[in-house]
């Protein structure tokens, strides 16, 4: 009965300690002006991704021919070298695009692009990085070392060739595959998706490994530590222990991490966009929208220059959430750390 | 230290083994061939120039072979006939007799180049570029990283580190366009395009060095902060030393250890050639085999290219964990 009381208090008290820990960190991250503003920029691009078919003015599909590279007004004393080519038409707010889309609707319909590729690049990241980590770390010895050495190799290939690599594999093997089949399965939901499927798992493949040096690095420090001693000796089995007692340990620095590496995410996607690689025509992506107006800098900068603000504001946004995110959790990293 | 290197060597080796297999029998997964055009060739054709580049045989062999024709010294006459299947690399004629060396085998959708000719002529300037980039990126990142730390806290911590963090977000596919924009369409001050000058180096350099100057000063304030905490610094400090012998004598030499750990990896993606820089800057680089060999299934290309980014990537390791041991006299390799 002591003891049960004694265990109670306890518990009472770890849980207690954790949700002040945790308003802690949430408290340290109001306080941090620039991680705020960075807070707030991202709820907006999440509302703008929800809610793109209110906010757009047109469809970002719709083409009017007639119309294509038509600037506002408002723009010649911004791009006084659109002046000689310049067709103006005010019903576009920042321009058309070479086929006659409206850019501002492309660009808030972007936004689900990035977005998607912040949240599901990081996630299939963290779980092929934290399955292998924890695997290694945990077992040790023989199986350690060989999977390591795996991560060693994998880091000695260019990401960019390994990434085109496996696009060009799930691209060209699924234009055969047949429905029902997991491969005729994933070309739906890709197709689904505008392309968009594909690139999460060629991300998530890409980048999985520094996740899994971080989550073997911490279950190394882990395993040694009395509480995992103690849920073996009472037999507890390795699934359990590793799902049930390590990873709520470890799962806090690795999505720290992986918040910080949200902009590289974005920036891979924006990047096989632009080699044409990335998602299906017309699915608008920032950066096969800067990809296009790159080709006519000199007589429409707006094509590249909007879609590339875009993209800067969301990295900063990001950039200075993760920060904040990563100091809130950790201050004695705070003013130290990168 | 000698061991510590021939183990490493050896390392090296076995990883890029590893390599060259997972690259080879990745670009054989993908479907398709070199071959495949959308005005389909005569089968007797293709079967020919399958024959002609050994592609008929199985997988095993032309993976040998391949293997073999880089690593094995051949040697000839001087007069023989020249052919894209034995280009070398390396050519040393000793009388009539000719040595050579490393044949990277030709280029599939190129009918008159071989890997060995687009090394020569693009590698110099997409290390040209990478090297200007890292230049760049060093003469930025280090003295705003090293200042921020010493003024940590002021105006110019704060400034310093905004600075970076633009540099972070501001990836080349928008920093690129914007950057042309400004100083050649608006301002005319250098060209958009074109490589060879001086002043049409200026803007790639700085808009693929940006990025990393960002990262570079991020680590190095990130690393002198804790370094100038250290006890050796108090030592330094309590034996009367001036600050500025205290900082640049004992501190900054070990906090450029995180430094120096990414300036390998970095060197390698810098120099082996950058797609989006070259491709937005008109750049004759190395960078656009990366992507169009893998579409054209040019499979000398995607292994040359592959193999020599994880060459300078292995060897610039290398010398980083040399160079460590020089950083920090405490580092010793055994």
């Amino acid at each position: 009965m002591t003891a049960q009381s004694t265990t109670a208090g306890v518990t009472s008290l770890l849980a207690r300690k954790e949700t002040s820990l945790w308003a802690d960190a949430f408290r340290r991250l109001i306080r941090n002006r620039a991680a705020v503003v960075g807070g707030v920029i991202v709820i907006c691009l999440i509302l703008t991704a929800v809610f793109a078919p209110l906010l757009a003015p047109r469809d970002y599909a719709s083409q009017v021919l007639e119309d294509n590279n038509k600037l506002p007004s408002w723009m010649l004393p911004l791009f006084p070298t659109t002046k000689p080519y310049a067709r103006i038409s005010n019903d576009y707010p920042i321009g058309a695009d070479y086929v006659g889309r409206d850019l501002l609707s492309r660009i808030l319909y972007g936004t689900r692009v990035s977005l998607s590729v912040a949240l599901m690049g990081p996630l299939i990241s963290l779980i092929v990085g934290l399955v292998f980590g924890t695997i290694s770390g945990y077992f040790g010895k023989q199986v350690d070392n060989l999977m390591m050495r795996f991560v060693d190799i994998m880091y000695a290939f260019p990401t960019l060739l390994l990434i085109i690599l496996l696009m060009a594999f799930f691209r060209s093997t699924t234009q055969a595959a047949v429905t029902g089949t997991l491969r005729g399965t994933m070309t739906a939901i890709d197709a689904k998706l505008g392309g968009m499927f594909f690139i999460y798992i060629g991300i998530g493949l890409t980048a999985w490994m520094g996740m899994a040096r971080l989550a073997r690095g911490q279950i190394l420090s882990l395993k040694e530590k009395e509480f995992i001693e103690a849920a073996r000796t009472i037999g507890a089995s390795d699934i359990r222990i590793m799902v049930r007692h390590i990873l709520p340990n470890i799962i806090g620095p690795l999505i720290v991490a992986e918040t910080l590496a949200i902009p590289t995410y974005i920036t891979f996607e924006a990047f096989l966009s632009f080699i044409g690689l990335g998602v299906n025509p017309p699915t608008p992506s920032w950066g096969s929208m800067i990809s296009d107006g790159s080709a006519a800098l000199r007589t429409y900068p707006n094509q590249a220059v909007f879609p590339a603000l875009a993209l800067a504001i969301t990295m900063f946004a990001f950039n200075f959430l993760g920060d904040g995110l990563r100091d809130a959790l950790d201050p004695r990293m705070r003013g130290t750390m990168k | 230290m000698g061991r510590y290197i021939v183990r490493r060597f050896l390392w090296m080796l076995l990883v890029l083994f590893f390599v060259s297999l997972i690259t080879f029998s990745l670009q054989h997964a993908v479907p398709g061939g070199p071959f495949d055009r959308e005005k389909r060739l005569p089968p007797e054709i293709i079967a020919n120039l399958e024959n002609k580049y050994r592609l008929n045989d199985p997988l095993p062999k032309q993976y040998v072979d391949y293997m073999a024709d880089i690593l094995i010294p051949r040697i000839t006459t001087k007069n023989e006939v020249p052919s894209l299947l034995t280009d070398a690399m390396i050519k040393i004629d000793i009388g009539d007799v000719r040595l050579k060396w490393m044949n990277w085998g030709p280029s599939y959708a190129s009918r008159s180049r071989t890997v060995n000719d687009i090394f020569k002529a693009q590698l110099p300037v997409s290390a040209q570029l990478g090297l200007l980039a890292m230049l760049v990126a060093l003469l930025i990142g280090i003295p705003m990283g090293i200042l921020a730390a010493l003024r940590q806290n002021t105006v110019l911590d704060y400034l310093g580190m905004s600075v970076a963090i633009f540099g972070v977000s501001v990836p080349v596919i928008v920093l690129g366009p914007i950057l042309i924009w400004i100083f050649a369409v608006t301002l005319g001050w250098f060209p958009a395009t074109g490589w060879g000058t001086a002043k049409q180096a200026v803007m790639p350099a700085v808009a693929l060095g940006l990025a990393s100057s960002a990262l570079i000063a991020r680590l190095t304030r990130a690393s002198l902060l804790q370094v100038i905490r250290e006890d050796y610094i108090r030592t330094a400090r309590a034996k009367g030393l001036a600050e500025r012998m205290v900082i640049i004598g004992h501190a900054l030499k070990n906090s450029m250890i995180p430094v120096v750990t990414i300036l390998g990896p970095m060197f390698a993606a810098l120099t082996t050639g950058t797609f989006i820089t070259e491709q937005i800057f008109g750049i004759p680089g190395m960078g656009k085999h990366f992507i169009t060999s893998i579409g054209n299934r040019d499979y000398p290309v995607i292994m040359g290219t592959t193999l020599l980014y994880s060459i300078f990537l292995v060897a610039a390791n290398l010398v980083v964990d040399i160079t460590y041991a020089w950083l920090d006299p405490r580092i010793r390799y055994s």
